[in-house]
């Protein structure tokens, strides 16, 4: 369980770094989705499940929307 | 050069008072009683037997009133940008041809859609007996009419019906804390109804009408952020 917990954290800040390195920025919102997500995970696991719930539909669901519009909006790829 | 010798040490100061601070607490250990409190007493003094939302609601009700108007404040700036009219939306819509989904998107997207209502509204309801809540239901709610959005590009909500009842869901949360102060306990959001019997549907007194009130709010603001936002959309905009 403590490993499952310590690669869930690992894939947290893969995860978030990736976001932040990409060019391609479409690919980094996802990502930034994944890493919530993971994030909300950990939160289960850490036995906080309304907070869990709160990441998930916010974070990984909504947050991310609205950064796809801006990103639409915008230009696709970092110069 | 004596410059930065004067920042380097007036870093190194804030470093070592912020360490020498961090030093003085014991790691892991429980500083305040309150939270042992809340675990013995909550089921007790007030029926629900989510613990959280006990506190947010009951214990820190006033300060879930200050969230609402924080969320309402966000969602009125939003508004104020990028409202239209829904016969502007639906022209601009038109206008702006976004190009349409894949046919299974968009009738699967029209079919989940109320089993998620549907359990935005079961995390709303169960609020005070199981882990979620109003906020949590209503994001639930508002991520639903989102897969919507993405997947019909011209669909389109009735925003005024939205802005009323986010007002009316708003309005109701004060009321309730207002009712409190004709009660015995005379004070804002008292717990007045009948606490029943913890593990029920209808128990914790004024809990689950609040949390329906948090619930229809969160869920009508977010979906009318994501409506002003999907209207901007065209699908000449960016490099494209």
């Amino acid at each position: 369980m403590i490993y499952f917990i310590w690669f869930l954290i690992l894939l947290t800040v893969v995860f978030a770094l990736l976001s932040v390195h990409l060019k391609d920025l479409l690919a980094a919102v996802i990502l930034m989705g994944a890493s919530s997500l993971v994030v909300s995970m950990l939160f289960l696991l850490l036995q906080a499940p309304d907070v869990a719930m709160s990441e998930a539909s916010i974070g990984a669901a909504l947050t991310m929307a609205i950064y796809i519009i801006v990103v639409k909006k915008t230009e696709r790829r970092e110069k | 050069m004596i410059r930065s010798i004067f920042y380097s040490l007036f870093l190194g100061l804030i470093i070592a008072a912020v360490l020498m601070f961090l030093v003085a607490f014991p790691f892991g250990q429980n500083k305040m009683g309150v939270g042992q409190y809340y675990l013995d007493n909550t089921v007790k003094e007030t029926g629900a037997s989510n613990v959280v939302t006990a506190v947010t609601l009951e214990y820190r009700g006033f300060d879930t009133l200050g969230e609402m108007t924080v969320l309402f404040a966000a969602a009125t700036g939003v508004s104020l940008i990028f409202y239209l009219s829904d016969e502007e939306k639906k022209k601009k819509k038109r206008e702006n041809n976004r190009t349409k989904a894949n046919f299974v998107v968009r009738v699967g997207s029209r079919i989940i859609f109320p089993f998620v209502i549907l359990f935005g509204i079961y995390i709303i309801l169960h609020g005070h007996l199981t882990p979620g809540g109003g906020f949590q239901g209503g994001a639930v709610i508002a991520s639903g009419v989102l897969m919507l959005y993405l997947a019909n590009p011209d669909i389109q909500i009735g925003r005024n019906k939205l802005l009323v009842t986010e007002g009316l869901a708003g309005l109701t949360y004060v009321l309730i804390g207002l009712a409190g102060l004709f009660t015995p306990a005379k004070s804002f959001l008292a717990n007045f109804l009948p606490l029943g019997t913890p593990g029920f549907i209808l128990s914790a007194g004024i809990l689950l009408p609040l949390y329906i009130a948090v619930g229809v709010k969160v869920g009508s603001e977010f979906s009318g952020i994501i409506d002003d936002l999907f209207s901007t959309i065209d699908e000449n905009g960016g490099e494209e």
